[in-house]
């Protein structure tokens, strides 16, 4: 609660931070913000190219939308995804990055996490308003359905700045973090439906003449829920179940928590040793 | 008086690693974290700053200041003990502010007034001030990265000093800005003072701390070694702790600490508003000292540097052939000047006590006193006036 209100009380300085963040990602680049939509134009291509045309991957025909478009269904969910993946080693980052300013001024650093999520944020809504508008264009009629794809991105930053906060100030200490996380990223990317359909994963899985019930495993994945999610209302225009969105929702405010724990106590001595 | 700093039994720790290579794996095979001793950089500090005073706090090199000015910012959290501060605290650390390099020194100027806790609105109302103050319009739109040292230590302390602390922490960083600039961060730290505001400063030029400070505090290896008024401090840093190490005494002959010059009052006949006086006027500039102990015949200097930091001028007593034995306690010489012939603008006196040998300076005090001059019935141009009559010819 104490850290709700700081957030408040700071939300000058946050937003500041914020519009640093911004204007000094695209400094000196001469196709600046368009770099920002490029990015993932060009990964959509990629995975369209090599898992729809080259593997032949086929989208699932969306119940009730009818809708069957294979970048369509990869757009719904890579971009939440490239929020997630960008979020995290960002954020990661943040305070290695602005050491200079740790070491110079006091506040609350917690802000600098905070402050690159919400830079991230800025462009996954303007990523989100285009893949809205192009699949609006495409006949999905995504509108009534806007409001809960709210309460997802809002969940969905909660989650990034909880792992932001849990993981940044131990990178402080231990630099290897960053690497395990640049490691685990692609694994975390393939065992989430973003390339494929989950209907790709087998529910059982026979193994030594036992059975494991793999999709059960997969799907506790909460970031396979939250793709899913993401699907739901997008690509099929259903609502995803409750129990998925509380599943998130447990998730995103336990990491927050203790995420937050974890970053006071090391808090104490980052400016030493940034 | 009420205290604006408490420093209340501080003790801060630092970790020395004997091998710094930040790897979760070395620290695994290790079983535990990095390998590291503890270094005591503060020890059980304690000392107060009281509302509207100037402290200063002095030192051998790493012998715990900056570590203390920047507890005292919340930068760093003491191990021990608490810092209590009343108002707003703004801190102007080593090498200047936090500032992004990428970004232009307008938009630094937002980002760490907000840091501060400005709302936009009010950085909006302070900027031309700040901008006017740190003398760099030309360049306020350009990335930081590319301003030279003192450029950069001239808008941190803009922006510290503008953005209305109670209590402004300054860490040995002025001394990068040119002449000029310092005498404007004298005047401007001096009208700070007038208006109630607390200041603490870190510097190793003792004459500035004499100068500038009301008490001081002496930190030795992180222990405190002395607080208590500006001079005595000054005194016992010099006979205790560099009298030990010959190396240093190099700063210790600016001050002998046997006899102190106090300040300068400007005498005028027409007792005009302090400090104002009018181009040929008669003055009398009265140098007061303490002494503490005797000594025989000091020659007294002073010399006047304007604004742009150009020596005008300099005289001593000796020239005049004044000798005079001066015994403790404390007293005054007056130079009396019966007609100040210098163009209007500010100047900045400097005073120096030597020994009769006139070899070593007993004590030197750089920026004394300030006092401008204004034209009145008689005007000039250029940097001084000849004071001459113009007659008609026959
Ligand atoms: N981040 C740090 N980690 C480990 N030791 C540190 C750290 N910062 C400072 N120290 C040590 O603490 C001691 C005090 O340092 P500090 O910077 O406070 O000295 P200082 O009095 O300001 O010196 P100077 O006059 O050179 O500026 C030094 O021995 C220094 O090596
Ligand atoms: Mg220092």
């Amino acid at each position: 609660m104490n850290q709700l209100r700081e957030y408040y009380e700071r939300r000058e300085l946050l937003s500041n931070l914020v519009l640093r963040e911004l204007r000094s990602r695209y400094k000196r680049s001469a196709l600046g913000w368009t770099w920002s939509l490029l990015n993932p134009l060009s990964s959509v291509l990629i995975y369209w190219v090599v898992f729809g045309v080259f593997l032949k991957v086929k989208a699932p025909i969306g119940d009730p939308s009818g809708q069957g478009n294979f970048v369509l269904f990869l757009l719904c969910a890579l971009i939440p995804w490239n929020f997630f993946s960008n979020g995290v080693t960002q954020s990661i980052e943040s305070l290695v990055v602005n050491a200079g300013l740790i070491r110079k001024v006091y506040f609350p650093r917690e802000l600098l996490v905070a402050s690159t999520i919400g830079g991230l944020l800025v462009t996954f809504l303007i990523e989100l308003g285009v893949v809205i508008t192009v699949l609006l264009i495409a006949g999905n009629m995504v509108l009534p359905w806007l409001p809960i794809v709210v309460l997802l991105v809002i969940l969905q930053t909660l989650l990034v700045l909880g792992i932001g906060l849990l993981l940044s100030g131990a990178n402080v200490y231990f630099r290897d973090v960053r690497h395990f996380v640049n490691l685990l990223m692609p694994m975390l990317f393939y065992s989430t439906p973003v390339v494929y359909p989950i209907s790709y994963v087998p529910v059982n899985w026979q193994v030594a003449g036992r059975s494991i019930p793999l999709r059960s495993i997969y799907e506790m994945n909460p970031l396979v829920q939250l793709v899913s999610a993401y699907r739901a209302l997008l690509y099929d225009l259903t609502f995803p179940s409750i129990g998925s969105l509380a599943y998130i929702a447990v998730w995103s405010i336990g990491l927050v928590l203790v995420g937050q724990f974890v970053f006071n106590r090391l808090d104490h001595r980052l400016a030493e040793e940034v | 008086m009420t205290a604006a700093v408490i420093v209340d039994h501080v003790s801060k720790r630092y970790r020395l690693y004997h091998e710094r290579n930040q790897s979760l794996k070395a620290s695994l095979l290790r079983g535990r974290r990095a390998r590291y001793e503890d270094f005591m950089a503060l020890d059980d500090v304690s000392f107060e700053i009281k509302e509207g005073t100037t402290f200063g706090l002095i030192g051998e090199n790493g012998s715990g200041k900056s570590t203390m000015l920047k507890c005292m910012a919340r930068i760093l959290r003491p191990d021990g003990g608490s810092i209590t501060t009343r108002g707003k605290v703004s801190a102007l650390l080593e090498l200047g502010a936090g500032f992004h390099p990428e970004l232009s020194g307008r938009e630094n100027v937002y980002l760490n007034g907000a840091i501060l806790g400005l709302s936009r609105r009010e950085i909006d109302a302070l900027f031309d001030e700040i901008v006017d103050f740190s003398g760099i319009e030309q360049f306020i739109d350009a990335p930081v990265k590319n301003y030279s040292s003192g450029m950069y230590v001239r808008l941190g302390f803009a922006v510290a000093i503008n953005v209305d602390p109670a209590v402004l922490l300054i860490d040995e960083v002025l001394a990068v800005g040119d002449q000029e600039f310092q005498n404007k961060c004298t005047d401007k730290i001096n009208q700070f003072r007038s208006e109630g505001r607390t200041i603490v400063v870190v510097s190793h030029s003792l004459s500035s701390v004499g100068d500038l400070c009301d008490e001081a505090a002496l930190i030795e290896h992180g222990h405190l070694v002395k607080v208590g008024p500006a001079a005595e401090t000054i005194d016992h840093y010099l006979s205790e702790i560099l009298s030990v190490d010959p190396a240093t005494l190099g700063i210790a002959r600016r001050s002998t600490g046997e006899i102190k010059l106090q300040g300068v009052e400007l005498l005028s006949i027409n007792g005009g508003a302090p400090d104002v006086v009018e181009l040929g006027e008669t003055v009398t500039f009265r140098f007061h000292y303490d002494v503490k102990e005797s000594v025989e015949s000091p020659v007294f200097g002073m010399s006047l540097t304007s604004s742009e930091g150009t020596l005008v001028t300099g005289t001593n007593s000796k020239e005049q052939g004044l000798s005079t034995k001066v015994s403790p306690g404390r007293g005054y010489v007056d130079l009396v000047v019966p007609r100040l012939l210098v163009a209007k603008g500010r100047y900045h006196v400097t005073g120096t006590i030597y020994d009769s040998t006139q070899k070593t300076p007993i004590h030197e005090v750089g920026n004394l006193h300030t006092f401008e001059v204004v034209e009145g019935a008689l005007r000039t141009s250029g940097i001084t006036s000849l004071g001459g009559v113009w007659r008609a010819g026959a």
